[in-house]
């Protein structure tokens, strides 16, 4: 600490909301140099419509129904395929964790199939599933699957051995060792997979919404560049920018929640 | 009180509150003592990890309520003889017996390290240190009391990781004190503190010493620690018991007096005279 630092400040501006407000100044400023680009006719809207355009757009389909619709149906492949794939990854690193055979038996095969880029199976899964929900969903539970599981596995194993020593020295069971030690202490690795997991989540969600689907976002879009609506184009991808900053600020406010013991999370 | 001291024969020494208080707990610990601390009888003790011969043959006899320290070189066995006392190992030949068949909870264990779950407050911290009876309807009000015997009422509702290096080896020891132990074994536990810091642990592992009356086995590599602390000092070397120092002096002691300097000089200069032996390490 300097001496600059540790002398009262006078007059330190005490204005906490408006530090909250500083992250946001450069997006609206790109916003609004964006918007006087497209006035200005600087860039043609052919090639990328202004911001109010784009928010028109969006509101013509909101009042269709339309964009509720897909955006629902986007939302609910998505969390469905992470429950599948996570929760499976879940159980297999626990399992792997907490058991030697079972690490033996499962983890090397594991291992073999994350070095397939998931993506790389799209063609394979439309032969099986054709353009079927099933199919988003499958890609999705695979693509979340790897992160859940790998961070999962490397949580339990890292839990400091001196901690469950000591559980077992005060007689924990098998269960409370579990609940108390092992659990806890794997929790922050586990939430490191999940950010991991959310992202794979949504851009896996895209791509296979982009070349197989007949609802969600994806398809909108796709849609929307056959007849040229530029705007809606815009709007989708901005949609998914906005669901996944969505889906990061609430594993982010489940973290803070339960690793309030953790000091990166101990508020000053 | 005041009558007391008045009524002393006049050729008596005078006496201070603070050393009538003193007496009055050793009293106490004399008579609960007997019945709290437990005994403890080593016989042929050996322990090997593979080819390498740790304990090569330990024969020891503590008694009830006796605080003990044992002392001797990185990589002698000392820890490894404290897991073996602990039951966390089991030896490769020999017998450890106590005075009576213990509960698991009557055998606690302190590290170097805190080994506080920090993801628990300290309060519930403490009430791992009950184990099976950490269910039981005054589970929380004995751990207050441990934290409080410590100093650290006021911390019971803090996280771990805002502690101070000493506060959190407080909070370890009133996990281990919280179940009423009748032996405590301590490896090293004041071995990562600051000096200042060592000196108070110090005082403090002697009261609750005093108050409760367990038996106590403490490891350290500071032999001034050991002198100050224990009423008898083992040197362990070769995988032996090379000597065996009784402290006989009065308690409180006085740091730096020139007995205990006497005493840690010569400990020390047996084992120094050890390492020369040996002077490939
Ligand atoms: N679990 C173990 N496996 C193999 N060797 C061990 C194990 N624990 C201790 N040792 C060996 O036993 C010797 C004594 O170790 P220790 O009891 O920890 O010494 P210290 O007196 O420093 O506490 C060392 O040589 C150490 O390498
Ligand atoms: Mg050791």
């Amino acid at each position: 600490m300097s001496l600059i630092d540790s002398l009262p400040r006078v007059g330190a501006p005490k204005l906490p909301k408006v530090d909250g407000l500083i992250p946001w100044i450069v997006p609206l400023a790109i916003v609004l140099i964006w918007q006087l680009a497209c006035v200005t006719g600087f860039v043609p809207s052919r090639v990328l419509p202004a911001p109010t355009d784009v928010a028109l757009a969006g509101w013509k389909l909101l009042l269709s129904g339309e964009l509720v619709r897909n955006i629902w149906v986007s939302f609910w492949r998505a969390s469905i395929g992470f429950v599948i794939g996570g929760g499976i990854g879940f159980a297999f690193g626990l399992a792997n964790g907490l058991s030697q055979l079972s690490a033996k038996l499962t983890d090397t095969t594991l291992q073999m199939v994350r070095n397939i880029p998931h993506l790389a199976l799209i063609p394979l899964v439309i032969l099986w599933f054709g353009i079927d929900e099933s199919a988003k969903l499958f890609l999705v539970a695979l693509g979340v699957f790897f992160p859940i599981y790998l961070n999962t596995l490397h949580g339990i194993r890292t839990v400091d051995p001196q901690l469950i020593e000591m559980g077992r020295i005060y007689g924990m069971t098998d269960g409370e060792l579990f609940r108390r030690v092992i659990f806890p202490g794997a929790l922050p690795s586990i939430f490191v997979g999940l950010r991991f997991a959310l992202g794979i989540m949504w851009l896996t969600l895209i791509v296979a919404e982009t070349i197989a689907a007949s609802s969600g976002l994806g398809y909108m879009a796709m849609q929307a560049r056959e007849f040229m609506l530029i705007d809606v184009v815009v709007l989708s991808i901005l949609i998914y920018a906005l669901l996944g900053k969505l889906a990061d600020s609430a594993s982010r406010a489940l973290e803070r929640l339960t690793l309030s013991w953790h000091p990166a999370f101990q508020k000053k | 009180m005041q009558e007391a001291l008045r009524f002393q024969p006049a050729g008596a020494e005078p006496v201070g509150q603070a050393d009538i208080v003193v007496k009055a707990r050793h009293l106490r610990r004399v008579a609960e003592g007997a019945a709290r601390g437990l005994s403890l009888t080593i016989r042929g003790l050996r322990k090997a990890f593979g080819d390498n011969e740790v304990l090569r043959g330990i024969d020891l006899h503590i008694p009830a309520g006796q605080f003990v320290a044992i002392v001797g070189r990185s990589g002698c066995g000392k820890s490894t003889l404290l897991r073996l006392v602990a039951g966390l190992d089991a030896p490769t030949a020999g017998s450890i017996a106590f005075g009576e068949e213990p509960r698991a909870q009557d055998i606690r264990v302190m590290f170097q390290e805190p080994r506080l779950l920090p993801w628990a407050r300290v309060l519930s911290n403490v009430e791992v240190g009950l184990g099976r009876e950490r269910a039981s309807a005054d589970a929380q009000a004995r751990a207050e009391r441990a934290l409080v015997e410590v100093g650290l009422g006021d911390k019971r509702g803090q996280w771990p990781s805002v502690l101070s290096g000493g506060q959190k080896q407080r909070v370890a020891l009133a996990r281990a004190l919280v179940s009423q132990p009748r032996v405590l074994a301590f490896d090293e536990p004041l071995g990562a503190l600051d000096a200042l810091t060592r000196i108070s642990m110090q005082q403090l592992l002697e009261r609750v010493w005093r108050d409760q009356g367990f038996t106590a086995i403490l490891v350290t590599h500071d032999v001034a620690e050991a002198v100050a602390l224990a009423d008898r000092v083992l040197v362990i070397e070769d995988g032996r018991i090379a000597e065996d120092v009784t402290i006989d002096l009065p308690r409180p002691r006085r740091r730096g007096s020139a007995e205990l300097a006497a005493l840690e000089g010569e400990i020390l200069k047996h084992l120094l005279e050890g390492s020369e032996d040996t002077f490939d390490l």
